[in-house]
Order: C-alpha cells, then sequence, then structure tokens
C-alpha cells in the first residue's frame, strides 16, 4: 500500500502536456489537462506546448527545473518506447536524476484511439493523475553498465547477412556467420539475372561470397545452425549447432574429384538446390561457385551409410588429403558475441496450396523460381529454357500475386513479383522468341529504374493482361487449343472472359516468413508481426531494431523486399551492431530486483519462481539473496513476496499502487 | 442494465506485449472505448493480486491483465506465474463480494492490435452487464435491512 512516511520531503513536479501538433490536441483538450494538473498535490508547474519533444520545448523542461528548483518530471505525449529515454536525458540536463521522470501515453493510448473529445480529455486526466500520484515515489537510479563483448553474430547467409558481415568485417569487428545450408548465398545465389538492370546475379555476388570465405574478421560456420541464445545485450552467449559433413573442412582443397570418384556414376537423386529440376549424387556441391567450396556427403542416400558397403570411391579421390571422413560427428560451439544481426529470409509461397492452378498436375506449370534456375546459364539445362519433354515453347503465361495479395493466402503484396515477372518475361522473349502473356492485378513498379523497364517490356511487345487468373487447365476447346494449357481469366480491361492457350506456365510466387520463423523468432525473443516476420522496433525510427536490444534485423526476414533494399538494410543493420560495440559498455534499465533481508521471511518462494537463478537461498542468514548482476528485471519474485521484501526499481509497489489509486480518483 | 454506466477498467499491460499492442492499435488508429486505463509493467509475472484488489478497492469495476502467449514470454515463464496466480485469485474474488468475470487475463501479442481492440471493446460490455461493482453489493444489503 502507498505509505505517506515513504514520501520524499516536498515533491516539486513539474507536468508537460504536448499537443503532438494535432495528435494529441484535435482530441483532448490539453488546455484543460494542463489546468487540471496543475492543482494536483506536489505539482509547481504545468505547461502546455506545441511539441514538448522537440528543442524548445526540451529547453522548456530545463529552465524550469533550474528556476523552480523542480525534482519531477512528467511528460504526458506519446509512448515511453517512443521517447522516455529523449526525456529522460532532459531531465538529466537539467540537473536532476533521469529516473525522476515518467511518461504519460496520452497518444497512443488516448487521443489515437477514440472519436470522444470529452471521454479522451477525462482519460488523459485521469493517467496524467496517476502518474503524479506515482513520480512522488521514484528514486535516483543509475544505470548498469557492463562491458560489451566486441564479436558479432550474423544468422543467415545470404545476400543479407553476407553484407552485413562484410560491413562489419572490413571495420575490424570478428563476425561469425552461420548459414545452415552447406553454402551461403541464399536465393540470390539461385537468380540469373536481376531487375531492372539486368546484371548477371553470380558476377555481383560470388565476389562477395569470395570475400567472405577470404577474410581474416569473418569465421564462416556453414551447414550450421544456432540452437540457444542466453545472456542480454553486448554479452550474449550462443550455442551452434555444426552438422557433419562427412569432409572435413580445413582439409578440403575444393578439388571435387571425390565427386567424380563416387560410385554412382550419374547424378540421380533430386538437388534441393536446383528445386528437383536437376540431379545430385549423394556426395555434392550445391552449386559449382559454392562458398566454401567443400562438398556434403548426405547420409541418406550415400551408400556407405545405408548399407555399409561401398568401395569408397570419393575416399580414393581425395588420396592422401584424408579429408573425407565418414566418423565426423555433429559439434556443438559456444560463442560470445555483442550483438546478433538476424537475415534469416524468406521462403517462396507453396504454388500447390492453389490447385486451380495446377502446379503439380500439369508437369508444364512452374514456379517463378524453378524458372530462375532454368534460364540460368550454370542451371539444369544450361540455360535453354525448355519444357518438361525438351520442346521450346512457344507461347508462356506469366500469373502474378500468386501467394500475394489474396484473402485467401497472403494478403500482403510481396514487392518483388511484379519486377521479377517482367525480368522472367524479357528473358524469355529474348532467348525463345516466345509470345509472353503477364496476368496482372496492378503492376507494381516503384523503385529506380523500375517503371522505365516495365514500359520497355511493352515495347517489346509482351502482352500484359489484367485480371485474377481463374483457373489453368488442359481441356481444349477449339482444336487449336489441344496439348496446350488453358488460363482462363477476365480480362478486366475489356470486360470479357478469355481463354489463353499456352505451352508454359510460370507462377509469380510470393514471399512468405520462413516455415520456422516462429521458431527461430523464439530463440532470440523478439517478436513477429502477425504474418510472422519479424517485428521493427520502429518503423520509421528503429526500421533494423528489435525489442530484444542488441539484435538487429536485415533483408527480408523483416517482410519482403528486393536485393537493393536487403543489401541497404544490411548495412544498417551493421552499423547499429557496430555503434553498439565499438563503445565498449552497455547501459541497462535500473529496473532490477532486491530483497530487503530485514522483512525475508526465508520462505523460499521467490528462490524457486526467478527463471534466471538470480535469487539463492543464505542457510545461515536465513534469508534469500539476489544477485543483481542475473536480474533481468522482471519482477516475477516481487508479485509473489508474502512479505513485501521483493521489491524492484522503477516498479516499485508504492509506484504501482499510487497510479493504480491514481487512475481510479 | 444502466445503459449510461460506462465502467472503469484498469488495464495491466506487459511491456514487451500487450502495451505494445496498445501502442500499434493507436498508431493504427483503430478505434476503441476509452474506458480502459493502462498500467505497465515489465512483465505480467510483476502482477501482484494484491494490486488487482487494490485496484477493485480504488473503485475499478474491472481489471485486464495482458500478458505475452505461452512461450513468448520476455522473461521466458513470467506469464505462466501469472496464470497460475490469476485462476487462484478468481476463486478468491466471490468470497469478497466480487464477480470472477471482472477478472480478465488476456495473451496478447504485439502484433495483435486488432484481437486487443476486440478484447477491450467485449470486456467493457460485460462489465456493462454486470454493473458497477459496488451496486450489487448494496442492493444485496438493502434486502436484509429490517423494514
Amino acid at each position: 500500500m502507498p505509505n505517506e512516511h515513504n514520501v520524499p520531503a516536498l515533491p516539486r513536479i513539474g507536468v508537460y502536456v504536448c499537443h503532438c501538433g494535432t495528435n494529441i490536441a484535435a482530441r483532448v483538450d490539453v488546455a484543460a489537462v494542463t489546468e487540471y494538473a496543475s492543482h494536483l498535490p506536489y505539482v509547481s508547474v504545468a505547461r502546455e506546448y506545441k511539441y514538448v519533444c522537440s528543442d524548445p520545448g526540451q529547453e522548456l523542461i530545463k529552465k524550469d527545473i533550474e528556476e523552480l528548483k523542480l525534482n519531477r518530471v512528467i511528460v504526458a505525449s506519446c509512448s515511453p518506447h517512443l521517447h522516455e529515454h529523449t526525456f529522460r536525458l532532459t531531465t538529466q540536463a537539467g540537473g536532476i536524476n533521469p529516473y525522476l521522470f515518467q511518461m504519460v501515453n496520452i497518444r497512443e493510448h488516448v487521443s489515437w484511439v477514440t472519436e470522444d473529445s470529452a471521454a479522451a480529455t477525462a482519460k488523459a486526466k485521469a493517467l496524467v493523475r496517476a502518474a503524479v500520484q506515482r513520480v512522488v515515489f521514484h528514486e535516483e537510479l543509475a544505470p548498469k553498465s557492463y562491458p560489451v563483448h566486441p564479436q558479432v553474430l550474423v544468422v543467415g547467409g545470404g545476400i543479407a547477412g553476407i553484407h552485413a558481415a562484410l560491413t562489419l568485417a572490413n571495420a575490424a569487428k570478428h563476425v561469425y556467420l552461420v548459414e545452415r545450408e552447406p553454402s551461403i548465398g541464399g536465393h540470390m545465389a539461385k537468380f540469373d539475372k536481376t531487375f531492372p538492370t539486368l546484371d548477371c546475379a553470380a558476377c555481383i555476388l560470388t565476389p562477395k561470397m569470395t570475400a567472405v570465405k577470404a577474410h581474416p574478421n569473418i569465421t564462416l560456420l556453414t551447414y550450421s545452425e544456432v540452437t540457444r541464445v542466453d545472456g542480454f545485450v553486448g554479452n550474449y552467449r550462443v550455442q551452434v549447432k555444426r552438422k557433419p559433413r562427412y569432409v572435413e573442412e580445413n582439409k578440403c582443397l575444393g578439388c571435387l574429384e571425390c565427386i567424380t570418384g563416387c560410385v554412382y556414376k550419374d547424378a540421380r537423386y533430386p538437388s534441393e538446390f536446383e528445386l528437383g529440376l536437376g540431379k545430385r549424387k549423394p556426395i555434392y556441391v550445391p552449386f559449382p561457385q559454392a562458398v566454401p567450396l567443400v562438398p556434403v556427403i548426405d547420409a541418406e542416400t550415400c551408400i556407405l551409410f545405408k548399407s555399409g558397403k561401398c568401395p569408397k570411391g570419393c575416399v580414393k579421390a581425395c588420396g592422401d588429403r584424408a579429408a573425407i571422413n565418414f566418423d565426423q560427428k555433429e559439434e556443438v560451439l559456444e560463442l560470445e558475441v555483442g550483438a546478433i544481426i538476424l537475415a534469416t529470409g524468406f521462403q517462396t509461397f507453396d504454388a500447390g496450396r492453389l490447385p486451380f492452378y495446377g502446379y503439380g498436375l500439369y508437369p508444364n506449370v512452374y514456379t517463378s523460381l524453378e524458372v530462375e534456375r532454368l534460364v540460368n546459364a550454370s542451371g539444369p539445362t544450361g540455360g535453354e529454357i525448355v519444357l518438361r519433354d525438351g520442346r521450346r515453347p512457344k507461347r508462356v503465361g506469366i500469373i502474378h500475386c500468386v501467394g500475394s495479395r489474396d484473402d485467401q493466402t497472403n494478403r500482403w503484396c510481396s514487392r518483388v513479383c511484379c519486377m521479377y515477372s517482367l525480368k522472367l518475361a524479357h528473358l524469355i522473349k529474348e532467348r525463345t522468341g516466345a509470345e509472353v502473356y503477364n496476368f496482372y492485378i496492378d503492376m507494381r513498379t516503384p523503385g529506380k529504374g523500375f517503371e522505365e523497364f516495365y514500359q520497355r517490356l511493352l515495347d517489346e511487345q509482351v502482352h500484359f493482361i489484367r485480371g485474377r487468373v481463374g483457373e489453368v487447365n488442359d481441356w481444349a476447346a477449339i482444336p487449336e487449343e489441344e496439348g496446350k494449357l488453358i488460363i482462363r481469366v477476365e480480362d478486366t480491361l475489356i470486360g470479357i472472359a478469355r481463354r489463353i492457350p499456352v505451352d508454359m506456365v510460370i507462377l509469380s510466387v510470393g514471399l512468405e516468413p520462413q516455415a520456422d520463423a516462429a521458431e527461430v523468432r523464439k530463440l532470440f525473443n523478439i517478436t513477429s508481426s502477425a504474418e510472422g516476420w519479424f517485428l521493427e522496433r520502429h518503423p520509421k525510427l528503429a526500421p533494423v531494431n528489435t525489442f530484444s536490444d542488441g539484435i538487429f534485423l536485415a533483408g527480408c526476414c523483416q517482410g519482403p523486399k528486393d536485393i537493393p533494399d536487403s543489401v541497404a538494410q544490411a548495412g544498417a543493420a551493421a552499423a547499429e551492431a557496430l555503434a553498439l560495440i565499438d563503445k565498449g559498455c552497455v547501459e541497462l534499465e535500473p529496473n532490477t530486483a532486491w530483497i530487503d533481508a530485514e522483512h525475508c521471511s526465508g520462505c523460499q518462494a521467490c528462490v524457486a519462481l526467478c527463471p534466471f537463478t538470480a535469487i539463492r537461498f543464505d542457510a545461515e542468514r536465513r534469508v534469500s539473496v539476489l544477485n543483481e548482476a542475473l536480474c533481468k528485471g522482471c519482477g516475477t519474485c516481487v508479485a509473489a513476496c508474502p512479505s513485501g521484501a521483493a521489491q524492484q526499481h522503477l516498479f516499485l509497489d508504492e509506484e504501482l499502487f499510487a497510479e493504480v489509486e491514481g487512475v481510479l480518483a | 442494465m444502466n445503459e449510461d454506466f460506462e465502467p472503469r477498467i484498469v488495464g495491466m499491460f506487459c511491456n514487451w506485449c500487450t502495451y505494445l499492442a496498445a501502442d500499434l492499435a493507436g498508431t493504427s488508429r483503430m478505434k476503441y472505448p476509452p474506458n480502459v486505463h493502462v498500467v505497465r509493467t515489465m512483465c505480467s509475472g510483476r502482477v501482484d493480486p494484491q494490486l488487482i484488489l487494490w485496484a477493485f478497492r480504488c473503485g475499478a469495476d474491472g481489471v485486464l491483465v495482458g500478458g505475452c502467449h505461452f512461450g513468448d514470454c520476455h522473461y521466458q515463464e513470467g506469464n505462466h506465474k501469472a496464470f497460475r496466480r490469476i485462476l487462484l485469485l478468481k476463486q478468491l474474488l466471490p468470497q469478497l463480494g466480487i464477480e470472477p468475470e471482472r477478472l480478465r487475463l488476456e495473451w496478447i501479442s504485439a502484433a495483435e492490435a486488432d484481437r486487443l481492440c476486440a478484447v477491450i471493446a467485449d470486456f467493457r460490455e460485460q462489465i456493462r452487464q454486470l454493473g458497477p461493482l459496488r451496486a450489487p453489493l448494496e442492493e444485496e444489503k438493502m434486502e436484509h435491512v429490517p423494514a
């Protein structure tokens, strides 16, 4: 219960109510709230201001602290997640302890969520009253300071992860780059050309991949996954599991003779990298430019693992380099890092979820990612665009928005499909001379050079039909449709239903969060949007930060984006990580708990409750003792303590009880 | 039911999920009844049953505790502790003459602003049906007063 005796001598409170332009003032009667606040106990001054967070607004507070000898400050404006830090610094600059400040959220929680001005004003008054009652109990505190490990962990070796790792390594920071596939490169390594410049993807990506491998400041851990994350900002302990590839990386030279030597003379297993369009052997590299260029033995298909009997052609081919080791075991590494960058990417929409497009039923219905491999010179057909039976397509239909902008599947726009569809249309037209039809809802080409590329495609006589395709089937209605796939669509620009017979259908599949994004999110203790994309701390002011300090986002794990945006975001994430670790120390919110030995009855309820084992029982003194360094400030022990001996800074019982009483007074 | 009755509800929201959902509801300009006054805690595990009773004592008609979904707790398992405590407190409330429906625990993630709005609207309606906290107590007393 609030105890009058704990009230320090004569609080002098300054209350500042913000208009936030019209964001607050249009709904809340700011003058009335200010007038109301000025009569609350211990309030020395209450003022309203257009933008309290602006320089003059902050100066106002600092001047008042000095001239009116304020010892408590309250700002009623936006969410503390936005500007609590700002105003704590203002309070400190004014000459008093920054924790003698309290923020009231009358924008996100009041003016923006109701249209009733009278109710909004009443609610704002109640929240200000609660803060006035609460701030009286605030104590002087000092942030906890901890040293920071100078290393950084980057999770995911696609273009975003690669760029972030290189940026940090070039700044002389040590980076651990963890990738779960046998090679880095991600989705970009599968592409032939990139839009709208038609740059060769391999020509711009592979030099960066090689640079990662060669960089002295990067430890590359492929075929590896993060399995545990402990600690806190600046001091993360990470466990990485390295899957056995049965070829020792430090001994392998990358000559690939072992693959030639394999007892299977022909590749016969579907290649994961080629999305099943190409074949591989049990010992393989995913693609010729793989980094590291070290083969992997797939225990599922290797005859030695299956039967125990094999002439071991691979071992013989390797000879005295002796890199092949069938006894290799899973390895577990423990890393200590100061910051983590998540660049775990995306997966493409499973086209089989929309059965009316015939994917999996008709062999010549492809996903766009499969066609990326078909047009790629290092792909399964050597860049020849051919159907499954080897024929060249004469007519090709590209269906946009498959698994995007659709209430039945994913509602978001995947951002890249319009442009990659244009790119594929151009490449197919250029190489086969086929008639290419694009079926679109809206063409979305906002980006540097994007609209010009669209215009170029129009000039190239590529067909554009506006309408969402209803069905793909092979039911010929006229002789010309025999042996073709029929795309049935309403052409919404001329208002008629059309049947377009084609040889090849390409489904422009959208981007989705990775299948295991939810597990990864929990592993790193970050949040995600309802769709499953990792959530940034603030969409505009902290777009690469997460709500867990020291963990940053880059690339498509945060939402669909193209290569330039992924690279830009990776650079931003690297800069944020650099700013954190270069400072050398990190200051944490002093919201830790403590146990007053005088009041502790020794019941030990708190000991079992603490998730961080920060509390132990001192058998000699028969009291619980809290280790502040381990406490993360959840306050669970405080809520459980029957004697009120456990308390939490910034969330003292007095403060919370006063706040509750205040909102209801 | 008194049509004019607007219940006073205290929201005790976790800093990492429901508080952020309330922020998101604001930035998305979603609308919900202005009855819920939010008190922020670092974790739903910090919500002391005594704090809830104190809210009723101070005149709240309802208390809404918002925490992270199971498995999502920023502090591993504080929400489990909140769940246990509130389950027990709901057993105790009728003995104090408080309908257990006046206390509600909801898991609302930072992304679920729409769900927060729906929960608040629904809870407000539920409390409106119940009426002000003290009213039934007063009526009960009246009936037993000898004529």
